[in-house]
């Protein structure tokens, strides 16, 4: 007997040869990073004349199970600036109490909240980075819309890495793949700002959203979508994808030499 | 029994021989030269109040502002040392946010009072600090509404959650005074500072503890309970702070701010006309209004 | 030569024990729990399996846990874990109650329990059904699923069972049902988990949270889960 309780009731070194200690490592090298569990998919937003439009549907997933139904990803941040969150639901809890920890900070003053989206946008993406180096990252990626300090409209991205990005149309997740391509064609990189209209902005997203909806198996045909603008902020929750394209699945038959 | 000379009052965490503690008092003695503060707990919501006496005529008016934000739903506002008054806030900040941190959620008024009172007390036992040179009036707004969790995402069944029972306990307004003792109470009204006596007794002819007086009114009456706390020390100018603490469904919902400008200026008139009559019929008994201050004492 | 990472195997001489699975394996609550609002509060149910592998070892578990006089908690995954963490949640509720003279909230509960879960989240295995009752809220129902995120529902089910009654709840759910519609409710969902998953089964208990505080019910399986009923 000795003090070495992963030694006890094992058999003796005399006996079978000293035992291999790899087979105490339950997990091999240690794995701090996790993964994500139950998360959000895409967000896609545009800036438009005046402000900026971003969606997200309603759904946190677990795996493949659509489990929760509800769950709004779009969040506020004083009057005037919008976090669009896709990845981790808790990490974007866990974001979310720390915006509002800021927030009530900043109310301390009596000016009230006077960070813009701008500035949310480069404290968030200094925070991704931080925990990413500390091989911890917070499993997000998200989109920042509203206003920077010359009152223009803002829209950009971070993601776990740490990593920004910003354009006037941004999409995370499935939708960089689907929404992008369908946003560049309504609205060309050369297409001046001043020329789209906030209800040109809010119809492109909500076909985004539907063309999502069919081809990305991790969406949900309810979302939320808001509008932020000089005069505040706009959200819609429950919203429904309408106008579904699928009675020509009537003329489709068989897969390939099949007529009938 | 005076304390001059008897060594007892050298030290904090020392007694008299007739059990007091001479360091606390000399704090109480700040306090009350302080500028009044006062807080008035209404049926739907809180007014705190500061006579802010300019020192300088360098000094921007509306500026240094003598009531802080706790939280989103608490105001503090206090007499005395003002930089204990910001170390005590500073203090509060913590104690919410702490709160926050592990019920995800606004602190009460109550527990926030009672932990403010514990740290305050702290000051009164060692011999390496001084007692607060503060008397605070904590003023805020339990909420009403179903409180969420921070963070929370989802929502319980549409029609909303059964079985709540009629008339049970469901937020409202919380005042609380804490002295340099660490002793502290809940008030109906409160008042510290200079002019506490005048307004102590201005507050208790408002009938708080029926919880009729709306927190407008209750605007009104502050802003005039300061100015007749001021009437002992009109040689000095002074500025009225006032902020307010609402119910989800008054101007606030639930926050603590400032009180509007133009609502602030009316109850400043309302003050003065209102202190302008009350000279006139009470020329004849002036003179024994120190009396009552004495007694006390 | 076992390597990093693998698992099951045994050496020549039989005695490589392999250290994962003893870890892994061990006592599971692979299981069906839910916890639902109707008009006078919540209802808690659960299965009573606990198993470790194939090995039923225990068949008549108690997976409703008490963390306050009528807020209560579903149990699943690693029994160690969510007996550790109920018992850390009971502790702090129930200095709430004494420092702050006053019953906590199921809010209070659901906060604690989720910052528990997903502060430590590497560490457990632990999917969480919070369900409360106090005169002020009514009935409340909290989820924590495995990562740590929270979600208020106006019915949650969890445990590997729960994945063959999506279909069974969503069908059948009601809002403002009465207490025996939602007994019923939990009953019939339980009994379909119990039916279809392997890892569940056993007794199905319930806990009814109303202003007159907990009460218990047992339904047995040799009669049809049709009783005994109410139990306390």
């Amino acid at each position: 007997m000795n003090h070495f309780p992963e030694a006890w009731g094992r058999p003796r070194d005399d006996v079978y040869g000293a035992y291999n200690p790899l087979y105490l490592q339950t997990t091999g090298p240690k794995a701090h990073t996790q993964s994500p569990a139950v998360t959000g998919t895409s967000v896609v937003a545009v800036k438009f004349n005046g402000g900026v439009a971003i969606a997200a549907d309603n759904l946190a997933s677990y795996g493949s199970l659509a489990r929760f139904t509800d769950v709004k990803r779009l969040r506020k941040f004083g009057e005037s600036a919008i976090v669009g969150f896709s990845g981790d639901v808790s990490d974007m809890q866990y974001i979310d109490r720390l915006l509002e920890s800021i927030d009530i900070r900043e109310n301390y003053s009596t000016n009230g909240n006077t960070l813009n989206a701008k500035n949310l946008h480069t404290y968030l993406s200094k925070v991704l980075y931080k925990r990413r180096s500390e091989f911890n990252p917070l499993w997000n990626h998200i989109l920042v819309a509203g206003f920077d300090e010359d009152k223009k409209p803002f829209l950009s991205s971070a993601d776990l890495l740490g990593t920004t990005f910003s354009a006037p149309h941004l999409a995370t997740g499935f939708g960089a793949h689907l929404a992008i391509p369908i946003l560049r064609r309504l609205f060309p990189e050369e297409t001046p700002l001043e020329s789209i209209s906030k209800d040109e902005a809010v119809a492109a997203l909500r076909e985004c959203i539907k063309v999502l909806w069919y081809r990305d198996a991790r969406s949900l045909d309810k979302y939320s979508l808001a509008v932020v603008t000089e005069a505040g902020i706009e959200i819609q929750e429950d919203q429904q994808v309408e106008a579904q394209s699928w009675a020509f699945a009537e003329a489709i038959k068989g897969y390939g030499a099949q007529v009938n | 029994m005076t304390s001059i000379g008897t060594g007892y009052d050298l030290s904090n965490s020392v007694f008299s021989p007739d059990g007091r503690n001479f360091q606390v008092e000399y704090a109480v003695k700040a306090v009350e030269n302080g500028g009044t503060a006062i807080g008035i707990r209404c049926k739907d919501g809180v007014v705190l109040a500061v006579e802010k006496i300019i020192t300088s005529k360098l000094l921007k008016p509306g500026s240094n502002k003598r009531i802080a934000t706790v939280d989103r739903h608490v105001g503090i506002v206090s007499a005395g040392l003002v930089p204990d008054g910001r170390h005590f806030v500073s203090r509060a900040r913590d104690e919410a946010s702490s709160w926050r941190g592990v019920y995800k959620g606004p602190i009460p008024i109550s527990a926030l009072s009672n932990r403010l009172g514990s740290y305050v007390q702290a000051y009164t036992l060692y011999s390496s600090v001084r007692p607060f040179g503060v008397t605070a009036i904590v003023g805020g707004w339990d909420s009403e509404a179903e409180l969420a969790v921070d963070g929370q995402v989802g929502s319980g069944p549409k029609s909303g959650s059964g079985g709540k029972v009629e008339g049970a306990k469901t937020g409202g307004p919380g005042l609380y005074m804490i002295e340099p003792s660490g002793l502290y109470w809940g008030y109906y009204g409160a008042a510290t500072g200079k002019g506490r006596q005048a307004a102590k007794a201005e507050l208790e002819k408002l009938d708080l503890s029926s919880g009729t007086l709306s927190l407008v009114d209750g605007v009104k009456e502050a802003a005039r309970i300061i100015y007749v706390a001021h009437e002992d020390s009109k040689d000095k100018e002074f500025e009225l702070e006032m902020t307010w603490i609402s119910s989800l469904d008054g101007p606030t919902k639930g926050r603590h701010e400032e009180v509007p400008k133009d609502l602030l200026e009316e109850a400043e008139r309302a003050a003065k006309r209102a202190l302008e009559g009350e000279d006139e019929e009470e020329d004849a008994t002036k003179g024994n209004s120190n009396e009552t201050e004495r007694m006390e004492e | 030569m076992v390597g990093h990472g693998m698992t099951g195997m045994l050496g020549e001489d039989g005695i490589h024990v392999d250290m994962n699975h003893l870890k892994k394996g061990e006592v599971n609550l692979g299981t069906s729990i839910m916890a639902i609002n109707f008009n006078g509060g919540v209802i808690l149910g659960a299965d009573s399996r606990t198993t470790t592998g194939a090995y039923i070892a225990n068949r008549v578990t108690d997976k409703l846990t008490q963390v306050h006089d009528t807020i209560w908690c579903c149990r699943s995954g690693s029994a160690a874990d969510t007996q550790a963490v109920a018992d850390i949640v009971s502790y702090h509720l129930n200095m709430y109650s004494i420092v702050n003279n006053e019953a906590p909230s199921t809010q209070v509960a659901a906060a604690l329990f989720q910052e528990l879960c997903y502060e430590n989240k590497d560490m457990l295995s632990a999917g969480i059904i919070i369900a409360g009752y106090d005169p002020k809220h009514g009935g409340q129902v909290y989820s924590i699923p495995l990562g740590g995120s929270l979600h208020k529902q106006p019915y949650s089910i969890g445990g590997s069972g729960s994945t063959y009654i999506y279909g069974y709840c969503d069908k059948h759910w009601k809002e403002d049902m009465t207490e025996q519609e939602g007994i019923d409710f939990v009953r019939g969902a339980l009994q379909e988990a119990i039916k279809w998953d392997g890892s569940s089964g056993g007794v199905i208990r319930l806990v009814v949270l109303t202003s007159q505080g907990a009460q218990r019910h047992l339904y047995l399986p040799d009669n049809g889960y049709t009783g005994p009923g109410v139990t306390n």
